[in-house]
């Protein structure tokens, strides 16, 4: 099959993750995505967690910006400049995720990019939009959890406010980008005009927290997080994690009523279901009392059997091990140049019910320059 | 011009929160979201959240911040002659979204094989909780159950505590937003090839994808499973700093920082030693410990005060009272008002700027079959 974006050429003028991300995808969807970075390399190369290398580069990077190129220029050197400039009329989508003022310094504001490539589409990420007193703090992912409220949605209420574990901001407006830079792109090629697309992580992580911020609006008062097994600020008992006697299960929405024919428990069969929400802390501890007696495989069959929404909590090697994971073929390998490789997550949108699969590896600096370079000229 | 998708109309199945996320980021893109809904109850979302805050007349919040910019049309999908209307509507789709269970929508007649043969040229996009097959394929496919597989529970939280699910449904949003990028560049191929496409994501793939940093660190680390820290916890993978600390009168965040660099700041001679940037994770507890000891003595303010001249990554932990009343928030213009059914509702915005200006619309979430007669008219159904 031919992939949707086949022949579409995207710079990535980025580091880290919030527009790497990006281009990750658009590169997995059949563009060919060039990493336009300094000549001592994009930052997010020397950037490891649990400090795993794949030669120079963090396995972190590899991780991100596999099947993508490298052009690795001096932004101020005027012979780069002048490539990129030639590159940049080849382009369809530019992408950077510079703070603000940064490119429009170097000349490759949206303003000049248009007059080079009138139909280009132009996506820039910041932290928190390009004006006002947070535009030069660091768009990085916890300051921008933290001045978002999404902190307040996640743990229990006693609890101090708690982050997401994940970058959760750079990855939402990574793949919002996407969005937004496919419908530019599509408008493009309709009309040849080209599209400015801002996006910010902490508008994304507004976005993210629509309902709350909405419910918000009418009471004004923010959806306080249950005191107990808090999942959802705006959900009643019982949704939330347990403790059985060997584990954890979730139970997602499911009647009172319904849930106490498999627990049996004489204490819950006062309250009614509109007590769900206002005495939802008592009733959830109740619950916990009784799901804390028995392990997690009996309330898993015992829900089974009256189609009830309770799953077992798994951790990474429990779901590795499950038919559940091993059935989406989740993994693949990529090959590095000196024959080694490593295993990776693959694309995780499905075409004509095939699965996207690509193993080529993450470029080395400037590994695509000559290359490039010779065919602009 | 600041409308990107233009003629686009989009019929939407979708209920809860997945599919119908993905409707409205089509709307706001400028396509025409027409949800097809069960005759007497419609969209479950309509009366599903149990949190205590309602609109008059007693509708979901929730509802009318999923579904505002779309319009509403009652079909009973198992009834023949609304069924043979329906697929004249398709016939005119350019993207169809539904997230039923696999196998509901064969079952009604109404899956790609059957739109595609009277729509070629279709984009078809479905989301499903766990894939198309395999032992969870039947189950429902709810946010916190998916998050409960996932293994997505062990990122957030203390070691200390049990597993903390995020507090948002981020699978379903995750999906929803994957689920857009496959069909925008569905119908971008289109363009090209004239073909339609099938696009499927499920929540969990999609939670793997969120993941896909540190579960490429565990498949690569001998199956090592994510340690959090014991005491404030904010990312599993990172070192000390990294963490929302308590302070005299409220809180704050600091990402990464050079650990002698905070004691000389702080000033705090205990935490001198740790001049090894290995030590921050390996010692990340005992370092956090030492500095929440020290964040304590002082205001937020005066912390931010003394830390972020000298560039270090700090800020201040906002709740929405905190965010609605700063200024950039009020930059950012990310309210917006819409008229649902007749009541003015207060709501967000969509998240991307076009063009420099921001994308806002004032048609809110439609009532019940509102626009079923105007459909059926101009559709000649």
């Amino acid at each position: 099959m031919q992939l949707p974006l086949q022949n579409i050429t995207v710079l990535e003028i980025c580091q880290y993750l919030s527009g790497p991300c990006a281009g990750l995808r658009l590169a997995d969807f059949g563009a060919r995505v060039i990493k336009v970075e300094p000549v001592k390399g994009e930052a997010g190369r020397k950037l490891a967690i649990k400090n795993m290398w794949v030669d120079d580069n963090s396995l972190l990077f590899n991780t991100i910006n596999r099947n993508k190129e490298s052009f690795a220029i001096d932004l101020s050197d005027p012979e780069d400049m002048r490539w990129l400039k030639k590159l940049i009329g080849n382009a369809d989508i530019l992408i950077h995720n510079f703070r603000p003022g940064a490119m429009e310094r170097k000349s490759l504001g949206y303003e000049d990019v248009i007059k080079i490539n009138p139909s280009i589409v132009y996506a820039q990420i910041s932290g928190y939009g390009e004006t006002g007193p947070l535009q030069k703090k660091p768009g990085q992912d916890l300051l921008v959890q933290c001045l978002s409220g999404v902190t307040y949605t996640t743990g229990s209420a006693p609890d101090a406010p708690t982050a997401l574990g994940l970058g959760i901001g750079d990855y939402l407006c990574g793949n919002q980008a996407v969005q937004f830079i496919i419908a530019a792109l599509i408008k493009s090629k309709k009309t040849g005009n080209g599209t400015l697309l801002q996006l910010s992580l902490l508008e994304s992580l507004i976005d993210f927290q629509f309902e709350f911020y909405t419910t918000y609006f009418q009471s004004g008062k923010m959806p306080e997080r249950a005191g107990f097994n808090n999942a959802h600020a705006l959900l009643g008992a019982p949704y939330g994690i347990y403790k059985a006697a060997d584990g954890y299960i979730a139970i997602a929405m499911v009647p009172i009523r319904k849930l106490n024919e498999i627990l049996q428990c004489e204490v819950l069969e006062k309250y009614e279901e509109q007590d769900g929400f206002q005495k939802r802390d008592e009733i959830k501890k109740i619950i916990a009392g009784r799901i804390a007696t028995k392990d997690s495989r009996y309330w898993i069959e015992k829900s089974k059997e009256l189609d009830l929404w309770v799953m077992p909590v798994l951790n990474w090697r429990q779901m590795k091990a499950s038919q559940g994971y091993q059935v989406l073929d989740m993994e693949q390998t990529i090959q590095l140049p000196e024959g080694a490789t490593f295993v990776t997550t693959r694309c995780p949108v499905r075409f004509n019910g095939k699965i996207i699969k690509s193993g080529k590896p993450a470029p080395q600096v400037g590994e695509n320059n000559d290359c490039i370079k010779a065919s602009l000229t | 011009m600041n409308t990107l998708l233009e003629d686009i109309l989009v019929i939407d199945f979708s209920q809860f929160l997945s599919g119908p996320s993905a409707g409205l980021r089509l709307a706001d893109m400028g396509a025409r979201v027409i949800k097809v809904e069960k005759p007497g109850s419609g969209d479950i979302c309509r009366s599903l959240y149990v949190s205590d805050v309602k609109l008059e007349g007693g509708e979901s919040t929730i509802f009318h911040a999923i579904n505002r910019n779309k319009e509403s049309f009652v079909a009973d999908l198992k009834e023949t002659a609304s069924l043979a209307s329906v697929k004249k509507l398709l016939a005119k789709a350019d993207v169809v979204i539904h997230n039923f269970r696999p196998g509901v929508m064969q079952r009604l007649g109404l899956d790609y094989e059957i739109i595609k043969a009277i729509n070629p040229s279709v984009v078809y996009g479905e989301i499903s909780g766990y894939g198309q097959e395999g032992e969870w394929k039947d189950l429902p496919g709810q946010d916190l159950l998916v998050q409960a597989v996932s293994g997505i529970t062990y990122l957030t939280g203390n070691a200390t505590d049990q597993p903390v699910p995020m507090g948002v449904a981020v699978a379903d949003i995750i999906a929803g937003t994957h689920l857009v990028q496959g069909i925008l560049a569905g119908l971008f191929r289109r363009m090209q090839t004239g073909e339609g496409l099938l696009v499927q994501v499920s929540m969990l793939e999609s939670l793997l994808d969120f993941q896909f940093e540190v579960l490429t660190c565990f498949l690569n680390d001998g199956y090592a499973l994510p340690s959090r820290s014991t005491v404030n916890g904010a990312h599993a993978y990172i070192a000390a700093p990294y963490g929302i600390y308590k302070t005299a009168d409220g809180y704050l965040a600091i990402a990464m920082a050079p650990i002698e660099k905070l004691a000389t700041l702080l000033p705090l001679e205990t935490l001198h030693g740790y001049t090894d940037p290995r030590d921050w994770f390996d010692k990340r507890d005992e370092i956090k410990a030492l500095l929440a000891e020290a964040l304590i003595r002082k205001t937020t303010a005066e912390w931010l005060a003394i830390l972020e001249p000298e560039d270090i990554w700090c800020a201040d932990v906002y709740d929405y009272d905190d965010l609605i009343a700063s200024e950039s928030f009020r930059l950012l213009k990310m309210e917006q008002w819409v008229i649902s059914n007749g009541l003015r509702v207060k709501t967000t915005r969509c998240p991307a700027r076009v063009n420099g200006a921001v994308v806002t619309y004032e048609k809110g979430a439609p009532g019940l079959g509102e626009h079923s007669k105007k459909i059926m008219k101009e559709f000649d159904l």
